[in-house]
């Protein structure tokens, strides 16, 4: 019972803590290519409004990088604390992955942020282009050792066994893992749908209040436009990468699919309350054949049960609501960028009934991100590692007494830190920025430091 | 390739890490403990002085434990689960530190007060977690009172130590009333890190007979290192009593070459105090029960690391170098 216990509170913990370092890292990791592009067109055009633009959402990215930064660091930590039969056994495949994250991103994130947010006035444009542009690059190279190591837990391959230890046979087949190209494709497109509706919805709150602020309109606009072009995309990316789940992890998707029997023209569960423990489905609305059409592509294509797994079962219920949940935020994220661009070409100005639905989806890209990591995660349940590691294998010793103290205290400073974020960066960016004063200071600034 | 004692060579990377962390957050850790001795104005520009860095300078630490974990696999989870509190209380004030740190920027009124105060709090916790996980650690996760009593003092020390670098760290890049008030807090540090320094010597002679053994190998070295850290000690003490005179008596003449001294003897007393303990401990990964040899992660996962690490730390240091050389000077706002 006890072990039951720390298992659940060791999970739930690691899960609090890995959702809530996703949230601030699906906004930086695509803003700091927003802000790549803000930036050039400074440099370019030379017009205050990109200046204003960049140095809004620049602050934004710096308060998003600081709590994903110190979220990570708890994560480096809880490997070891909640999880070090993981280390003990793949310790020699994730760790090399994990350390080469640090050296080629995180300190070229870390060193060239400080010489974006601060450096403007200090060296010359070219360098400070420069520096925003690294700073882009490290948090991709970063989501790719990352994700990297994630998929190989989903698809192990490349691995050979030493004696006891289980040993890298190629670096490449590790890195290269069957999931992890669409996976990596599929986290950069979330990451960026993600950015792009957080700086859409906001810009669109401040052009509720000023409606001739041209900051938040080019704003609004790159959001918008960055929305409505990889919104579809990631619809392609996120079918693809089903069709390789299935190959590699078919209990995973008859759990999306909640598809406990082994069958031709498998159904298309639309909605239903799942019971897991007599292993079926209650209050279904189903389109009959049409899960097999999708995975299949053809409706008498045989798909895998749950019940084919035994006792390999993932938990059914949160994977398949999840999967709703995500799909069904695309669906609406994808009309409403369509929407929002296609209405406003020729530079017609948006309507204030468009701009109130976009400051509402500001954060739906969060909803769909954690759902989506859900599906993934849950429904590699119960191994750690696919085949390999199961996650009750891998928990610590610590006592449930310990684990349940640090929850609550995980969760209490989370919940601030949460609230606190979205009021700051809300109110920052419903406040927007006085480009002319923002300048005029850059003026006196580097008249100062010439002098 | 064989032929390298790979064990070793990650040893020396992950003491170089932490001592890289300890250094430079131990500076701005420092400043975040001083923040509520300072006037609101004094603050602005002692968060302005670490701004560009601070964030850098934590991602050492991830290194030091990213090495640990991919080097000793099985001492990361041995030593994070024995250190479970501590670790945890640690983040906690991390995490309310690197989050103050932007959030206070963005508030007004009491709001930025609370997060000034979060800020501080967060700094000093995290400070005295690290040196109480430096304790418990030395002492091989023991459990008796004189254990704990031990590890407070190294948390006591610790502090002390990161309020003297933090102190130090204002000497040179502040100016006016701020520098002088830096020179008086650089010595309070200084009697922290003297007391604690002495009683854990003392301490650690008297109970832990591995690391008396170990000291008695090598009558030099326990003499020197000792000496040289009075040496340093005492002349960093002078040196920012000299500093604090000038500085009161105005009409201060061209300081600037000695401004950054004090720091740099911070920095040795912390050099010294780490080859001392690094020599103390070694072979150990976890005291006096596995070495660095017996921890060892395989090889061929030793040697990706290594090659990767051979390229790209020269690269981290030179960009790092750019950045305190971009942000060079006194910090005026």
């Amino acid at each position: 019972m006890e072990n039951t216990d720390a298992l659940w509170l060791a999970r739930a913990q690691f899960g609090l803590n890995i959702a809530f370092h996703i949230l601030f890292v699906s906004i930086s990791l695509a803003l700091s290519w927003i802000l790549v592009y803000l930036r050039i067109q400074y440099a370019r055009t030379g017009k205050a409004r990109w200046r204003s633009a960049f140095n809004l959402w620049t602050r934004v990215f710096a308060l998003t990088f600081a709590v994903g930064v110190v979220s990570g660091i708890v994560m480096s930590f809880q490997f070891g604390t909640n999880w070090p039969g993981y280390m003990n056994t793949v310790g020699n495949i994730a760790g090399p992955l994990l350390a080469f994250e640090v050296l080629t991103a995180f300190f070229l994130e870390a060193a060239f942020l400080g010489v974006m947010l601060y450096g403007f006035n200090r060296v010359p444009g070219w360098v400070h282009v420069g520096a925003t542009l690294l700073v882009a690059i490290g948090t991709t190279v970063s989501a790719f050792w990352i994700l990297a190591l994630n998929s190989w837990m989903q698809t192990p391959v490349g691995y050979t066994h030493d004696g006891h230890e289980l040993i890298s046979a190629s670096w490449l087949q590790v890195i290269f893992n069957p999931s992890f190209p669409l996976r990596l494709v599929h986290m950069l497109i979330a990451s960026g749908v993600t950015a792009a509706f957080v700086v859409a919805g906001l810009s669109a709150l401040r052009l509720l209040r000023a409606p001739s602020d041209k900051a938040a309109y080019i704003s609004w606009r790159t959001g918008a436009v960055m929305a409505a072009v990889l919104a579809p995309a990631q619809a392609l990316v996120g079918d693809l990468h089903g069709l390789s789940t299935l190959e590699h992890q078919p209990a995973k998707v008859a759990a999306m699919e909640a598809l406990w029997e082994t069958r031709a023209q498998a159904p298309l569960v639309l909605f239903a309350t799942v019971n897991q423990a007599e292993q079926r489905n209650e209050h279904v609305i189903a389109l009959p054949g049409f899960s097999s059409l999708i995975l299949r592509h053809r409706f008498d294509g045989e798909v895998k049960g749950l019940k084919e797994f035994a006792p390999d079962i993932p938990p059914v219920a949160p994977v398949f609501y999840a999967f709703r949940v995500m799909v069904g935020l695309g669906v609406l994220m994808i009309a409403l960028a369509l929407w929002g661009v296609l209405r406003t070409r020729h530079g017609r100005q948006p309507s204030r009934v468009m701009l109130r639905i976009f400051a509402l989806f500001a954060f739906s890209g969060w909803a769909a991100v954690v759902a989506g990591w859900m599906v993934t995660e849950i429904g590699r349940q119960p191994w750690l590692v696919y085949g390999m590691l199961r996650t009750k294998d891998a928990v610590g010793p610590i006592s449930p007494a310990r684990l349940g103290a640090s929850l609550t205290a995980y969760l209490i400073v989370y919940g601030i830190l949460l609230l606190s974020y979205i009021v700051v960066i809300t109110h920052l960016a419903r406040s927007g920025l006085h480009a002319s004063s923002e300048l005029h200071k850059d003026k006196a600034l580097s008249q100062a430091s010439a002098s | 390739m064989s032929a390298l004692d790979l064990p070793l060579i990650f040893t020396g990377l992950m003491g170089f890490a932490i001592l890289a962390y300890v250094v430079l957050d131990g500076y701005d850790l420092g400043v975040g403990i001083l923040l509520p001795a300072a006037t609101p104005c004094e603050q602005n520009i002692m968060v302005s002085s670490i701004g560009p860095f601070w964030d850098a300078n934590e991602t050492w630490l991830v290194l030091g434990i990213g090495l640990l974990l991919v080097a000793f696999p099985v001492a990361h989870g041995m030593v994070l689960t024995a250190l479970y509190l501590p670790v945890l209380v640690m983040l906690i004030g991390l995490i309310l530190r690197g989050v103050a740190f932007e959030f206070r920027v963005k508030a007004q009124g009491w709001h930025r007060e609370l997060w000034n105060w979060l800020f501080g709090c967060g700094s000093i916790i995290a400070a005295l977690a690290q040196g109480l996980m430096l304790g418990l650690y030395v002492v091989g996760f023991a459990h008796g009172v004189g254990d704990y009593l031990f590890a407070a003092v190294v948390a006591l020390g610790v502090a002390g130590g990161y309020v003297m670098l933090g102190g130090a760290w204002l000497i040179a890049r502040t100016e006016g009333t701020l520098q002088h008030s830096a020179t008086r807090w650089t010595r309070w540090g200084q009697i922290g890190v003297a007391l604690g320094l002495l009683l854990v010597i003392v301490g650690t002679a008297l109970e832990n007979s591995t690391i008396r053994e170990k000291w008695l190998q090598l009558p030099m070295l326990l003499l020197l290192l000792p000496l040289a850290l009075i040496a340093v000690w005492s002349w960093v003490w002078h040196a920012t009593r000299r500093l604090e005179h000038r500085l009161a008596g105005s009409s201060c003449a061209n300081l600037s070459k000695h401004e950054w001294m004090p720091f740099f003897g911070a920095v040795s007393i912390y050099v010294i105090a780490f080859l001392g303990l690094g020599y103390s401990l070694f072979p150990y990964i976890v005291v006096a029960r596995l070495t660095i040899w017996q921890a060892a992660a395989h090889p061929s996962s030793l040697r990706f690391v290594l090659i990767g690490a051979l390229i790209v730390l020269p690269m981290i240091l030179a960009y790092s170098v750019f950045s305190y050389y971009v942000f060079r000077g006194k910090v005026r706002e």
